[in-house]
């Protein structure tokens, strides 16, 4: 019993492992030539761009749903003015970026997973190094950047329009003014809460890209293999966005403490 | 390009393993510069994984394989690459990038490795493409082909920056018998031009029409080389039988 879970946490480790040596190789291969800027801006179109509906739809119905629980609470204490603040706050510092982070790694995690996953089954792979072309800088280092560079932007969006959903909402309950709401959202917000959390989302694109990438260049037995390599990307870049989340924030804390 | 006679490729003492299974044992044999090589055998004797050994898509475990005189197992990815642009290979299933074009696939090797402008580039896949027959199907995507088709654009791709060494997985498999002969001349004729050809093939008409040199893979050993008529006429059953599998393809 005792060998059997050790032997599990054995393995998970090594795999963690083996995922952080692949991270921390594209990174470093990312500040070597050739630069595939070409392939790195399609993908920030595809991984970032083409995710902003998504981003920016869910954002909307998040922020009035923060705004209408946000109300609950405080009317007990009749602080209904503290709504704009209480919400921007939130949004800003966790609830856009984690749920930006999960939106993105379940859009985009399972399409790098099963893309990537594909190739290595049909030697696509194979047939790139053929033709002389390192497929790692070209399929992995293109991506985990674009995952790292559409972050901060997609979770800019997410901030957005959270906020403009939060005054939907607040107008609709109390006809506050657009330019009442926006003064008070922003009133206690500081850059201090914005660029850390918003920054710390470079982390989740890193986690997204390199989980996933992993998983599609490691794909074997075939089309059950690329299924398996999008849902394991997709499970597992979610699992360690949330625990990596728990990291970030104590950090955050630490490097800026005022807002404690 | 190598000389015609030098040895092009060699293969010195060769082997590799998956898990338990030994695919390659010791394997020795060079390539003539300007030849063409048929490697013959059963599925799964390791015919693939040779070529792959060759281009360096897999390291052996024991052995080293040599390429214009250069270690291909002991170099780094830099000139790896550097040596693999001097080489082409065509795919077992093609191996085509199915989200592009199939004159895109040809084109990519052109667009990777010179500084041509985009018409010229467009020209010289489309003429690399009608070499093959494919002149109509420039904008078709791989999956629009159908098996031949996809096998004539994967040589295509591999002809693209015109290898001194081309390495062709099963080029006439799934091919009706004209396409196949076609295929087979086009060989030729880069053969005629000065290019080392590696061909695997369970074809033996193909075989015998292209190859100067012959050899014969079984369970991961070279049993016989040597030309069509010294592996007819060899010691060995299994490879006698093997020759007279004309139909074979």
């Amino acid at each position: 019993m005792y060998a059997r879970v050790g032997a599990a946490i054995i393995a998970a480790l090594a795999w963690v492992g083996e995922v952080s040596l692949f991270g921390l190789r594209a990174l470093r291969e990312a500040f070597r030539p050739p630069y595939e800027v070409g392939e790195v801006v399609r993908h920030v179109y595809e991984i970032g761009w083409r995710s902003t509906p998504l981003i920016g739809l869910s954002g909307f119905a998040i922020g009035i749903v923060l705004s209408m629980h946000t109300r609950a609470s405080l009317e007990r204490f009749g602080a209904e003015a503290m709504i704009p603040a209480g919400l921007a706050i939130a949004l800003i510092r966790e609830t856009g970026p984690l749920v930006t982070g999960l939106l993105v790694s379940g859009r985009v995690g399972a399409g790098i997973g099963a893309e990537l996953g594909a190739m290595k089954v049909t030697e696509q792979i194979d047939a790139l190094e053929a033709s002389a072309v390192d497929s790692f800088k070209f399929l992995a280092v293109t991506r985990i950047l674009a995952c790292i560079l559409a972050m901060p932007l997609l979770t800019l969006v997410m901030d957005f329009c959270g906020i403009v959903g939060g005054f939907l909402a607040e107008t609709t309950i109390s006809g506050m003014s657009w330019q009442l709401y926006f003064q008070r959202a922003f009133s206690l917000v500081e850059f201090d809460d914005f660029i850390p959390a918003t920054m710390k989302t470079a982390v989740f694109g890193m986690i997204i890209g390199t989980i996933a990438c992993y998983l599609g260049f490691t794909t074997t037995q075939g089309t059950e293999g690329v299924g398996r390599a999008s849902t394991r990307s997709v499970v597992l870049a979610s699992m360690m966005i949330i625990m990596s989340n728990v990291v970030l924030v104590k950090l955050i804390f630490f490097f800026f403490p005022a807002k404690v | 390009m190598n000389p015609v006679g030098d040895p092009a490729i060699r293969l010195d003492g060769v082997s590799k393993s998956f898990g338990a299974l030994k695919v390659l044992d010791n394997v020795t044999l060079d390539v003539a510069g300007g030849t063409a090589f048929c490697l013959l055998g059963r599925s799964g004797t390791g015919k693939s994984v040779t070529l792959k050994h060759i281009i360096g898509l897999m390291k052996p475990d024991r052995g080293h394989v040599i390429v214009h005189g250069k270690k291909i197992d002991e170099l780094k990815k830099p000139e790896l690459t550097e040596v693999r642009r001097s080489m082409g290979f065509l795919f077992q299933n093609s191996a085509l990038f199915d989200s592009i074009s199939v004159g895109e696939n040809v084109a990519f090797p052109l667009r990777r490795h010179t500084d041509w402008d985009a018409a010229k580039i467009r020209k010289a896949a489309q003429d690399k493409l009608a070499d093959v027959g494919l002149d109509k199907d420039f904008d078709k995507m791989p999956g629009d082909l159908s098996g031949g088709m996809k096998k004539r654009a994967g040589l295509a791709r591999a002809m693209a920056l015109d290898p001194d060494i081309l390495l062709v997985d099963e080029p006439t498999a799934g091919l009706d018998p004209m396409t196949a002969h076609e295929i087979d001349d086009l060989l030729l004729d880069l053969k005629k031009k000065g290019t080392t050809l590696v061909v695997v093939t369970h074809n033996i008409p193909s075989a015998r029409h292209i190859g100067d040199e012959l050899a014969m893979l079984h369970e991961g050993t070279l049993i016989a080389r040597g030309t069509a008529a010294e592996l007819d006429g060899s010691q060995n059953e299994l490879v006698r039988t093997f020759m007279r599998s004309e139909g074979a393809g």
